[in-house]
């Protein structure tokens, strides 16, 4: 090219890789290095740019791979595909049809993200740009509107009209509880000049959550200008995010986004040439669920042990280091800079009444399109499980849903109508929680899924005050009780008591709610319990000590697999008449049951 | 970062680069075709001069993109030009000289360059 200058406008065409931690561990890196290859055999590496995003939300059909401009949306791409999609699609401009995103209805096709069932329902407002934007690069978020709020508030607003914005947009914390985010800035905002702090929660810890761990890889900017306007309004200089070390994809990217903002004066002295300074640090946490809770959170970056401290002073008063010190989540910070952009009354027409705006859930368990979701308050259960979700494997029936994760509680089919909120939540006995929805079907026995949240919190529990060290502690062993087939009704009412006492007597949040996931599934499932106490016997089929393997003697063929597998030999017979199981011998491993080529074992 | 002008100036020069991954409403399409038949009678440089010059002139809701064989292979390089609401204009026998023209009368201008039509081109 005589002199000419090439210029990146020859970039035509985008390959987006996500790069989130699901997407990373299913391959998603060598996926990367096999497309610069291939493009680079193909001589086409100057014309197309590949681009690592965070995530996209379809974590189940990782790694996803959307090649823009034609928006095409490709699932589950092995490095072997690379070479086809690169002479198909980006050399030829031919889709490779079959490896689209393949619709429920099983057609292929390209079509706006927006209409793809599992994205027509949602609303991304805090996940806006993850799977959008590499977010290495600060110029790709600035090219979104990015620090454009921060800009607004610092050169057009007072800090009382970012409060008072806040405020009337209706946001409430994304962390669990939902306090309304304004009036903690409002406290601290009240508090007598001086040394103030702004922190950010990132200590993620229910099982099966990872709302913050994917708007941190996906969009770190995001937060930290989010911190910056939370700083200014209250009269800070100083922000500290406390992070788990468990996420190390999380951190390298907050630790390059920092950088990059303190590069651009976006974070540092003189921020838009107006006097105002922050300057933001890391802190990582060691991995203690009750490091989460807030208190514990600042004794932890104080440096003491991660132990909560009774409240009344809140933090707002008193907080790291004894001053003013406010801590958002992750998400709720998400939501900021678009709340400043758009507009209080933009984000108020959001959502119900009472619950501004949308929230991101992390769908898991039996449900088909596990992932990353964010829909507007008000949505239903089961529009979340069924339409975004894409239902539950196998044809299975879906039976409850777990919200808020080991503080919360679960969602039975009868109420699956429900709209999700904060306030009808809490009137059923669940909790927003964090966002971790864990969907259960009718093979899972809801006193062990009480048994396992249990398990968890008896775990975590820092052992400070003794309702929380010593009853959650009885509560677990009366559950262990109870699935092992030693259970008597009497039993029951003494979960009731405790769980009353503890929620009563408790020194944090996670002490407090420790006992929710009891007293929720006795709530809707107490019939469960009662088969596992009077009738010695697990409906689901799942609490080993109250199973029976029997072999159905219309069916059995006498083919001997089941005998041959058995590992304690239990199984006898003759071939070609039926077997039995010998249930003194039968240790209820399974095996028979997956080998049985005429299902004819059954569990009961 | 001292000037709310200095974070519009990063903004406008990464934007334009990246717009193409946001969804759009439906724009104006400028389809290239790459079979091995348009490959091997210039297609490439026609894509390329098209994807430079829409973004040079910053023209908004364009996506420039590739198809296979349009069919009329003695006629390549083959462009189609969709506009919402309108008929398709195709245009043969490409070179990024033409292309340019293309961009800029048909799609900046609204006034499709009918002397590269295929209309035109088999008369």
């Amino acid at each position: 090219m005589e002199g000419k200058v090439v210029t990146m406008n020859l970039v035509r065409s985008h390959v987006l890789i996500c790069g989130g931690t699901g997407c990373t561990s299913s391959g998603s890196e060598t996926l990367i290095a096999e497309f610069d290859a291939q493009l680079k055999k193909a001589g086409i590496e100057d014309e197309v740019s590949v681009v690592k995003t965070g995530c996209f939300g379809l974590c189940a059909l990782g790694p996803i791979v959307i090649v823009y401009p034609e928006g095409a949306f490709y699932c589950r791409i092995k490095p072997a595909d690379v070479e086809e999609l690169v002479r198909e699609h980006l050399l030829k401009g031919r889709i490779v049809n079959r490896l689209l995103y393949e619709e429920a209805t099983g057609e292929r096709e390209v079509k706006p993200l927006s209409e793809v069932q599992f994205y027509k329902k949602q609303l991304r407002i805090a996940l806006r740009n993850c799977g959008v934007i590499d977010p290495e690069r600060i110029d790709e978020y600035i090219a979104f509107d990015g620090y454009k709020a921060l800009g607004k508030a610092l050169t057009e607003m007072s800090p009382e009209q970012v409060i008072e914005t806040i405020k009337k947009s209706g946001l409430r914390g994304r962390g669990g509880a939902g306090f309304p985010t304004a009036l903690k800035w409002e406290f601290a905002a009240k508090q007598p000049k001086g040394v103030k702090y702004v922190c950010c929660n990132a200590d993620e810890g229910d099982p099966g959550a990872f709302m913050d761990r994917s708007v941190l890889e996906g969009d770190p900017h995001a937060v930290i200008e989010a911190m910056a306007i939370a700083a200014y309004a209250i009269g800070s200089e100083q922000g500290y995010i406390y992070i788990r070390a468990e996420y190390p994809i999380a951190v390298k990217r907050l630790r390059i986004a920092i950088e990059q903002a303190k590069e651009y004066g976006l974070l540092g002295n003189d921020i838009f040439g107006t006097g105002f300074n922050f300057d933001l640090d890391l802190r990582l946490g060691a991995g203690a669920f009750v490091c989460g809770e807030e208190t514990a959170l600042m004794t932890s970056i104080e440096g003491h042990r991660g132990e909560p401290r009774p409240r009344p002073p809140f933090p707002a008063v008193k907080g790291l280091w004894a001053v003013p010190t406010i801590l958002n989540n992750v998400e709720t910070y998400a939501n900021v800079p678009r709340i400043i952009l758009n507009g209080a009354e933009w984000f108020a027409d959001i959502g119900t009444e009472k619950s501004k705006g949308t929230k991101v859930f992390a769908l898991g368990g039996k449900i088909n399109n596990t992932g990353l979701v964010e829909v507007p308050m008000g949505t239903t259960l089961r529009e979340i499980v069924e339409e975004i979700g894409g239902g539950i494997p196998n044809g299975k029936k879906f039976k409850a849903a777990q919200t808020g994760g080991p503080s919360g509680g679960c969602i039975p089919m009868e109420l699956i109508d429900t709209p999700i909120d904060y306030d009808s939540l809490l009137s059923i006995g669940a909790m927003m929680g964090s966002g971790g929805l864990i969907v259960m079907d009718e093979d899972s026995c809801m006193v062990d899924i009480a048994k396992f949240f249990l398990e968890f919190t008896v775990d975590e529990s820092c052992g400070k005050c003794a309702p929380c060290r010593i009853g959650t502690k009885r509560m677990y062993e009366l559950l262990e009780k109870i699935t092992s087939g030693k259970g008597e009704v009497s039993d029951i009412e003494n979960l009731r008591t405790l769980a009353g006492s503890i929620k009563a007597t408790a020194l944090c949040g996670l002490g407090q709610t420790a006992p929710n996931p009891v007293l929720s599934t006795l709530r809707y499932f107490e019939d469960e319990y009662m088969a596992h106490v009077a009738e010695k016997r697990c409906p689901a089929g799942v609490c080993k000590d109250l199973l029976q393997y029997t072999i159905d003697k219309d069916k059995c063929k006498g083919c001997s697999i089941c005998a041959k597998n058995c590992p304690v030999g239990a199984i006898s017979g003759e071939v070609k008449k039926p077997y039995v199981i010998d249930p003194a011998v039968c240790i209820k491993c399974g095996v028979c049951e997956g080998k049985c080529p005429f299902k004819a074992i059954a569990r009961k | 970062m001292k000037s709310l002008a200095e974070l519009e100036a990063i903004r406008n020069k990464t934007l334009g680069n990246i717009n193409m991954r946001q969804d759009r409403e439906e724009g104006v399409r400028i389809v290239v075709g790459m079979a091995t038949c348009g490959i091997a009678a210039g297609a490439r440089p026609v894509l390329n001069a098209l994807v430079d010059e829409v973004s040079k002139r910053g023209v908004k809701n364009v996506i420039v993109s590739q198809t296979g064989c349009i069919g009329m292979c003695r006629l390549e390089p083959i462009i189609e030009v969709y506009v919402p609401g309108k008929e398709k204009v195709t245009y043969v026998k490409m070179n990024p000289e033409k292309a340019v023209r293309v961009v800029s009368e048909h799609i900046v201008n609204q006034q499709p360059v009918l002397e590269y039509t295929v209309g035109e081109a088999e008369q």
